[in-house]
C-alpha cells in the first residue's frame, strides 16, 4: 500500500510535471468548455484546420523574429475570421471554404519552413513539448484562458439559440455571423493555449475528445461543460502518469488516453 | 355582385372608421430571391385582435411573405409597415431534438431581441420566461430538455419565446402539422386568447379547413389571390386559382376519397 502511495504521489515531487499538470488543468477546462459548443456546431473539422493554420503562422513569427505566440495568434486569427467570411459565400459554403484558405495558408507555412533559414526547433511545435513547460507558459496560458472563459460567459446565451435553430436565430434577435466569429476565435485562443504543450497536431484532442464523451451522459449544456472539463483534466493526469512510468512521449499518452476514455465511454453507454 | 362586396367592406370601414390599430401594413408588395419575382402584389392589413390565415400551396410564397415580414428579405416593390415587435415560430420538426437546452432555455432565447447578446441575464428575465411557459401551460416541464417534449408541447414553447420576445405580431409557420388533437386545440385557444389581448396573428397553412376558422385568410399563389373574411373569400373559384387550379381537399381531409380535381375554368359572372 505504502509503495502504491508512493507511486501515485512520487511523479508530482518533480517540477516539470507540476507544470505540466497546471497547463492540461488550464488547457482542460478552456478545452473541454469550448469542445462542447464545437461539438453541436459540427466544428470539429474546422477546428483541426484551424490548428493547423497555426503551423505557418509560427514559421512566419520565427523568421521575422516575432514571438511564436503572436505569430500563432495572427495567423490563427487571420484564418478564423477568412473561414468564417469565406464560409457564408453560398457559392463556396462552408467545407469548402475551410478547406481553400487551410490549404493555402498550410501551403505558404511549408514553403517557408523549407527555407534554409528557417530555423530548427520548429518541428517541436508539431508535436507539443509539454514535460518542458515553463512558468512564464503557464502564466500566458492562464491569462488567455480567463480572458476565454470570460468570453464564453458572455457568449453562452447567443451560441445557444444560434446552435438551436440557425435558420430561424434572426427571427428572435441571435445573429448566427456573431456567433460564428466569438467561437471560432475562442477556438483559435483554446488552440493557442494547448499548442505550447500539445502541439497543434495533438491539441484537438484535448477539446473533441472530452466533450465527445460528455455528451453522451449529459443533457443540459453547462452540466456537459463541466463534465467535459473534468474528463480533460483527469485524462490529463492518467496520460502523464502513462508517460511517467511507461516512458512515453506526453502529450501524445494524454491524447491517446483522451481517445480510449472515449472508445471505452461509448462502449459502455451502447452496454447499457 | 362585386358592388355589392365593395359597398360591404365600405360599410364596414364607415361604421368603425379608425378601428383597432393596424399593426402590419402591406401594399403592393414584390419579392424575389435575386431571379424572378417569387410573389407580388400583396396588399393587407394585420390589425391588433386579428388572427390571419396565410393559404398556399408550397412555394405559393407564404415563407416569403414571412421573411420580408421578419426583415430578412427586402421587398422588390411596395410598402410594408410594421408597428410592433415580430415573433416568428417556426415548425418544430425542423429544431435538433439531441439539443441539450431546456424548455426554459429555449425560451429564454428570446430575450436576444431586447438584451444584447453579452449582457448576462437577471433573475427577472428568468421570471418573465418561467411566465410565459406558464402561459402555454409548460411550467412544471420548464427543466424538461426542449428534445424530450411532445411535438404540441415543443411548439408552445416556441410560442412562449415569442412572447419573451415581447412580440405583438406572431408569426407561426405551420403550426399544426404534426400536433395531436389536445396540442393543437390547446395551441387555438391560446392563440384565441393572445388575439384577445392585442396580439397581431399570421398563421401560414396549407389547410382551407384550419383557414375558415381564423378571422380572415390571404390566399397566395406567387401572388395575392384574394384577401378578406374566410366565409367571403374562399370560394371555389378563389381555391382553384390558389391551389393551380388542381387538386382541392373537401371535408375531412382523408386522402383520395375526398379529394377532388378542379378543372381550371371560371364560373363567376360580374
Amino acid at each position: 500500500m505504502g509503495a502504491l502511495a508512493h507511486a501515485i504521489v512520487e511523479p508530482w515531487s518533480h517540477g516539470f510535471m507540476q507544470r505540466a499538470m497546471a497547463e492540461l488543468v488550464l488547457v482542460g477546462i478552456i478545452g473541454g468548455v469550448l469542445g462542447c459548443w464545437v461539438i453541436f456546431y459540427e466544428l470539429s473539422y474546422s477546428a483541426e484546420s484551424l490548428a493547423h493554420a497555426l503551423f505557418p503562422g509560427l514559421v512566419v513569427a520565427a523568421l521575422a523574429g516575432v514571438p511564436l505566440l503572436i505569430g500563432g495568434a495572427v495567423g490563427v486569427l487571420g484564418a478564423a475570421i477568412l473561414v468564417a467570411t469565406a464560409g457564408r459565400t453560398p457559392e463556396i459554403g462552408h467545407d469548402a471554404a475551410v478547406a481553400v484558405v487551410i490549404t493555402g495558408l498550410f501551403g505558404l507555412g511549408v514553403v517557408l519552413a523549407l527555407s534554409p533559414a528557417s530555423p530548427p526547433g520548429l518541428a517541436g511545435l508539431l508535436f507539443g513539448d509539454l514535460l518542458g513547460v515553463t512558468g512564464s507558459d503557464i502564466k500566458l496560458a492562464a491569462t488567455l484562458a480567463t480572458a476565454a472563459i470570460i468570453a464564453l460567459v458572455l457568449c453562452h446565451r447567443l451560441l445557444l439559440a444560434v446552435g438551436f435553430d440557425r435558420s430561424a436565430a434572426r427571427a428572435f434577435g441571435a445573429r448566427p455571423l456573431v456567433a460564428d466569429l466569438a467561437l471560432l476565435t475562442l477556438l483559435a485562443a483554446a488552440i493557442l493555449i494547448g499548442v505550447q504543450g500539445l502541439g497543434n497536431l495533438l491539441v484537438l484532442a484535448v477539446i473533441i475528445g472530452p466533450a465527445a464523451t460528455a455528451r453522451l451522459y449529459a443533457s443540459r449544456m453547462t452540466p456537459m461543460m463541466a463534465l467535459a472539463a473534468a474528463i480533460a483534466i483527469a485524462g490529463g493526469a492518467a496520460g502523464l502518469y502513462l508517460s511517467y512510468y511507461a516512458d512515453t512521449a506526453a502529450g501524445a499518452s494524454v491524447a491517446i488516453v483522451l481517445v480510449a476514455t472515449y472508445v471505452l465511454a461509448l462502449a459502455a453507454r451502447q452496454a447499457l | 355582385m362585386h358592388d355589392l362586396r365593395d359597398r360591404v367592406i365600405e360599410k364596414e370601414a364607415l361604421s368603425d372608421p379608425e378601428g383597432p390599430s393596424r399593426l402590419v401594413s402591406v401594399e403592393g408588395l414584390a419579392a424575389t430571391y435575386g431571379g424572378p419575382l417569387v410573389l407580388e402584389g400583396v396588399t393587407f392589413d394585420l390589425r391588433a385582435g386579428e388572427r390571419i390565415a396565410v393559404l398556399g400551396a408550397n412555394g405559393g410564397g407564404k415563407s416569403t411573405l414571412f421573411r420580408v415580414l421578419l426583415g430578412e428579405l427586402t421587398p422588390q416593390e411596395g410598402t410594408v409597415r410594421i408597428s410592433g415587435r415580430v415573433g416568428f415560430v417556426p415548425q418544430t420538426e425542423r429544431s435538433r431534438l439531441d439539443y441539450p437546452a431546456s424548455a426554459l432555455d429555449v425560451a429564454l432565447m428570446g430575450t436576444l431581441s431586447r438584451i444584447p447578446w453579452w449582457r448576462p441575464l437577471g433573475r427577472r428575465e428568468r421570471t418573465f420566461a418561467l411566465d410565459a411557459l406558464a402561459r402555454v401551460g409548460l411550467r412544471e416541464l420548464a427543466n424538461r430538455r426542449f428534445g424530450e417534449l411532445s411535438g404540441g408541447q415543443r411548439q408552445r414553447v416556441l410560442v412562449a419565446r415569442a412572447l419573451v420576445q415581447d412580440a405583438r405580431i406572431l408569426l407561426l409557420d405551420e403550426p399544426f402539422t404534426g400536433a395531436d388533437q389536445p396540442s393543437s386545440e390547446r395551441l387555438e385557444l391560446l392563440l384565441d386568447q393572445l388575439a384577445g389581448e392585442g396580439c397581431g396573428i399570421l398563421i401560414a397553412t396549407h389547410d382551407v379547413d384550419q383557414a375558415r376558422s381564423w378571422d380572415k385568410v390571404v390566399c397566395l399563389n406567387r401572388r395575392q389571390i384574394a384577401f378578406g373574411r374566410p366565409d367571403e373569400v374562399l370560394t371555389r373559384d378563389v381555391l382553384e386559382r390558389t391551389y393551380g387550379g388542381a387538386i382541392v381537399t373537401i371535408g375531412a381531409a382523408d386522402g383520395q376519397a375526398t379529394a377532388a380535381i378542379l378543372p381550371p375554368h371560371h364560373h363567376h359572372h360580374d
